[in-house]
């Protein structure tokens, strides 16, 4: 039987049946998180599953059996995942949000996760609608993109890599659930990084925004993907045995060593470059296009447990020993500061 | 109406016997004029007097004197009429007076107001430029006029944006030589108050000696109000604020994770906890830290990081106030329906909406109790003293862990943040009650698993932690309905299984959680129960009303859900006095929810809810009303 590093067969990543639409992107994700799991070797009980409410949050619940899992309320996943990750720093935290979840209820905290540079790996399965309640627009439905009965949106839409960008955002990736080949390496290259790497994976509904006039459909999806780059994931302390000519790869060597090949398209693209990255989600989507592909990376910021010096041991593990203050110490403090102590 | 029954050389042995009753509107006031007194010190807020209330309150209690000092603060940073209140009370009450006897006016947009508000017979000391003819002038007050702004100008003119805080220490030398306190008790407090600062002590007590000087050269005491060092009241008390106190039992008990949105009252307790971190949970050599603190984007995400912390296995807190409970009822919801443990202390100040910031109310109680849509009931601890405030916080710890849910810490405004006298706090003996968790180990002996079984019968099932090495550790922890195997179910009588194994767990707890506390004579049938901080209102409201011929028994509840010996004090009384700090009577209506019907008569509700902290005659009062009896003058 075919064992992946940590010894464990494929099907140990693999959750309960799915009970999402047929044809719904977000089991293609779940699919591709499978084999992005397997193949990096992560530990089913040092895996995290979060989620907030929606379609997209109830797929933790279709891989990985063993983990914990955590579906929580809708919009606030990013905090119980610090909390979390707070909690047990040695835990790979993965979160699983929508787009009504993250740029609708769950701004707030979508934006400030960001800013903290928590250590996860938050992907957004992004459809554009809310599929629960029916079809209705979400936040990142595009400007003229229709709903099933022909309405069309009039409000901005918010670009969730865009935004995660002007936050100071470490690891920024979009991709499309239709395209395994490259959403899988830059689902590792996220687990490899430290600190908050974000995935805006478009992911058709099938039920709901599938139709002509919608922009989030497979068929203009596919369409109108703008691939910038393939990706390589390459674990850390393996060599680099993929051929390639000298110029053509970029190189993102991340945190453990690990590094992510890109391997250029048409588009000249440095994806260090922040500001270069926002002018080329601006401009695609000014045409109607996904950019797709590692939109952003900054791997010399610290995570938000570094930047709190937190422990390496999980906090959740300390005892009584070492977190009361010594019985010295004690009575130090309660000294009464002159005054009524000694009349 | 007023009578002066004592010299100023009236005997100690008889500080705090006089006491106030009204009658028919016609208050009869007897002179307590030693040791027995309010002063209230009135100026504009962010003129830097805290320091001077804080020394004045110092000295005087390292007198012997108790005395309890409330600040009466607004919603604003600079420029708004502030109070504080120092009650000297030889007999040791804790709880505000109503009435204060000697003010220290030194706010002219309130001077006339303050004037108005002086106890017949009382005193003022004021700034000298304030107008003191006409109209305003009380006859029946004594009044000290010094030239403060003038002092400070002369003594102080070098000492730049120092001089406002020096002129505030004036008047700390003015109070000290009227009222008999020794220089060297203002050195002491002073000592206390600036730490180590030596340059800071000599200073301020150069500002406090130009008071003295000026009050012994121009000032002729015709006031009966002094002070006179007793014993056997404070000796090994400290002063410590309720919130510090909170922070205190986070520490001790273990708090690795918290979370936090600034609001008053409730601030200072983070930052109590902060510092407190910042000493005692950092490795000298690395710099690493043994906790994690969040000044969070809102009390959602506070709350949040508390649930996520506290089902990945860490001791979790967050600290707020009325308005962030209200954003924290999703969560809390969640904790309670998921059973994951987190701690909500909140500091109850008065609502609903914004309210005021900066004042008091016991206006949480139901809501927190309470809180979430659906049927949901809260493990809530309330506090009454500093020492509660410590101790409960430590054990939400644990019971948010034996029991696998959120646990509130109801404080309030008047115990979070104004010092109070206390006991030092005790050094804890027990270890952490880390609650139902199987560990890999475990796992391997135990068979069929689930993490809602209710195996011992006590509504509590195990729980496991992520990160346990167990293949069948995992579970998936959710906010919609499941079953005993943690798995998502819609059928009705999984549903209402659940339900009804939660609510076993409520019961458990009422057994578990801190008992109340009784006073209980069997001569009498009548009773007082309260909570909180309304406590130190009704020590005081028992010991005037057993002068008056009115026994009472008293039982301060101390958590929610109710224990069985409330239902069982009840039975033994004819009525019992609910009383609490709110408009709707929010205990009260619980009891009446919860109580068995034949019981519901017996209880009677008295409220207190201006914003201020309850006192003596907010029970006294009322109470006497209902119980018709004559009103007695106690001398």
């Amino acid at each position: 039987m075919t064992v992946n590093i940590v010894g464990l067969t494929r099907e140990v990543y693999k959750g309960l049946p799915t009970t999402l639409c047929a044809g719904c992107g977000h089991n293609s994700i779940t699919n591709h998180l499978i084999k992005a799991l397997y193949e990096y070797g992560v530990e089913p009980h040092k895996l995290a599953k979060m989620s907030g409410i929606g379609c997209s949050s109830k797929t933790p619940a279709y891989f990985v059996e063993q983990a914990h899992g955590f579906n929580g309320l809708h919009g606030r996943m990013p905090s119980a995942a610090t909390g979390a990750k707070l909690a047990n720093s040695e835990l790979l935290v993965l979160g699983i949000s929508g787009d009504g979840d993250t740029a609708s209820i769950g701004l707030g905290q979508y934006c400030h996760m960001i800013r903290r540079n928590l250590d996860c790996t938050y992907i957004v399965e992004n459809n554009g609608c809310y599929g629960l309640t029916k079809g209705q627009f979400s936040a990142t439905a595009d400007v003229g993109s229709k709903q099933k009965g022909g309405k069309a949106n009039e409000y901005a839409t918010i670009d969730i890599c865009g935004l995660a960008i002007e936050l100071g955002a470490t690891f920024v990736a979009r991709s499309f659930s239709g395209d395994g080949k490259q959403l899988v390496p830059l689902l590792q290259g996220a687990f490899s990084h430290r600190g908050t790497a974000i995935l805006d994976v478009i992911s058709p509904c099938v039920t709901f925004n599938d139709h002509e006039g919608s922009t989030k459909s497979y068929a203009y999806v596919k369409e109108h993907d703008i691939v910038l780059h393939t990706a390589d994931y390459i674990a850390g302390g393996r060599e680099i045995t993929v051929d390639y000519e000298p110029g053509t790869v970029q190189d993102v060597t991340l945190d453990d060593g690990s590094h992510v090949l890109l391997r250029k398209l048409d588009i000249e693209y440095d994806p260090t470059d922040g500001i270069s990255a926002l002018r080329v989600i601006h401009e695609t989507r000014a045409r109607g296009e996904f950019v797709t592909g590692l939109l952003y990376v900054d791997t010399t910021q610290q995570d938000l447990c570094a930047r709190e010096h937190l422990m390496k041991r999980p906090l959740a593990q300390l005892d009584e020993e070492s977190l009361r203050i010594g019985r010295e110490e004690w009575q130090k403090l309660m000294e009464p500061a002159g005054g009524p102590s000694k009349p | 109406m007023r009578s002066r029954l004592h010299s100023p050389e009236q005997p100690l042995a008889l500080a705090g016997a006089g006491r106030t009753v009204r009658t028919d509107n016609v208050t009869i006031m007897s002179v307590r004029a030693i040791n027995d007194f309010t002063i209230r010190v009135a100026t504009v807020n962010g003129s830097g007097s805290q320091s001077s209330n804080l020394v004045l309150t110092n000295a005087i209690a390292s007198l012997g004197i108790p005395v309890a000092p409330k600040n009466v603060f607004p919603s604003n940073i600079e420029g708004l009429p502030t109070w504080f209140d120092v009650r000297v009370s030889a007999l040791g009450y804790q709880c505000r007076a109503r009435d204060f006897d000697v003010l220290v006016a030194l706010n002219a947009a309130t001077w006339q107001q303050d004037v108005a508000g002086v106890k017949p017979g009382g005193a003022v000391v004021h700034e000298e430029s304030f107008p003191c003819k006409g109209d305003t002038l009380r006859e029946d007050l004594s009044y000290y006029a010094v030239p403060f702004t003038a002092l400070a100008k002369e003594h102080f003119a070098d000492k730049g944006d120092l001089r406002k805080y020096l002129m505030n220490m004036i008047y700390v030398g003015v109070l000290a030589q009227l009222l008999d306190i020794p220089e060297a008790s203002l050195e002491e407090s002073l000592r206390s108050q600036f730490r180590s600062k030596a340059a800071a002590v000599e200073l301020n007590l150069s500002a406090v000696r130009v008071g003295i000087e000026y009050a012994k050269q121009h000032l002729e005491k015709h006031d009966p109000w002094r002070l006179v060092p007793m014993s056997g009241k404070t000796e090994g008390l400290m002063f410590m604020e309720g919130n510090r106190a909170a922070a205190l039992g986070c520490v001790m008990g273990g708090c690795t994770v918290a979370a936090w949105y600034p609001i008053t009252p409730s601030s200072s307790l983070c930052e109590y906890f902060i510092q407190y971190c910042d000493r005692y949970r950092v490795d000298k050599e690395s710099g690493e830290r043994s906790v994690a603190i969040i000044q969070a984007e809102d009390e959602l995400a506070a709350a949040g990081i508390v649930f996520g912390a506290g089902w990945a296995g860490a001791r979790a807190m967050t600290s707020t106030s009325g308005p962030g409970i209200s954003l924290m009822a999703e969560y809390a919801g969640y904790g309670y329906f998921a059973e994951v443990p987190g701690v909500i202390f909140d500091v109850q100040r008065a609502g609903p909406s914004t309210g005021l910031p900066t004042r008091t109310m016991q206006g949480d109680v139901a809501f927190a109790y309470t809180l979430s849509h659906g049927d949901t009931k809260h493990l809530v601890l309330l506090p009454a003293t500093v020492a509660e405030a410590y101790e409960l916080s430590m054990e939400a710890f644990d019971l948010a862990e034996r029991f696998q849910t959120p646990v509130f810490v109801l404080s309030d405004l008047d115990l979070g943040m104004n010092p109070w006298l206390t006991p030092p706090l005790q050094y804890p003996e027990k270890p952490f009650d880390r609650g139902k968790v199987l560990g890999a180990d475990d796992l391997s002996s135990v068979k069929g698993w689930g993490r809602y079984r209710d195996v011992d019968k006590d509504g509590i099932g195990y729980r496991t932690l992520p990160g346990t090495d167990h293949p069948g550790a995992g579970f998936f922890t959710r906010g919609t309905g499941h079953d005993e195997e943690a798995r998502y179910s819609e059928l009705p009588e999984v549903w209402q299984r659940n339900l009804d194994r939660l609510n076993r767990k409520t019961e458990t707890a009422r057994t578990a959680v801190p008992a109340p506390v009784v006073a209980e004579k069997t001569t009498t049938k009548i009773a007082i129960l309260a909570y909180g901080t309304t406590h130190h209102a009704v020590v005081e409201a028992l010991d005037f009303l057993r002068e008056s011929g009115i026994e009472l028994n008293y039982m301060r509840v101390r958590a929610l859900p109710l224990s069985p010996d409330v239902a069982t004090f009840v039975k033994r009384h004819d009525r019992v006095y609910v009383v609490e700090q709110n408009r709707d009577g929010q205990l009260y209506g619980i009891l009446r929810t919860e109580l068995p019907t034949h019981l519901i008569g017996r209880l009677e509700s008295i409220r207190h809810y201006n914003g201020v902290p309850i006192d003596a005659h907010a029970i006294i009062d009322p109470l006497l009303d209902a119980e018709r009896a004559p009103a007695v003058v106690a001398e």
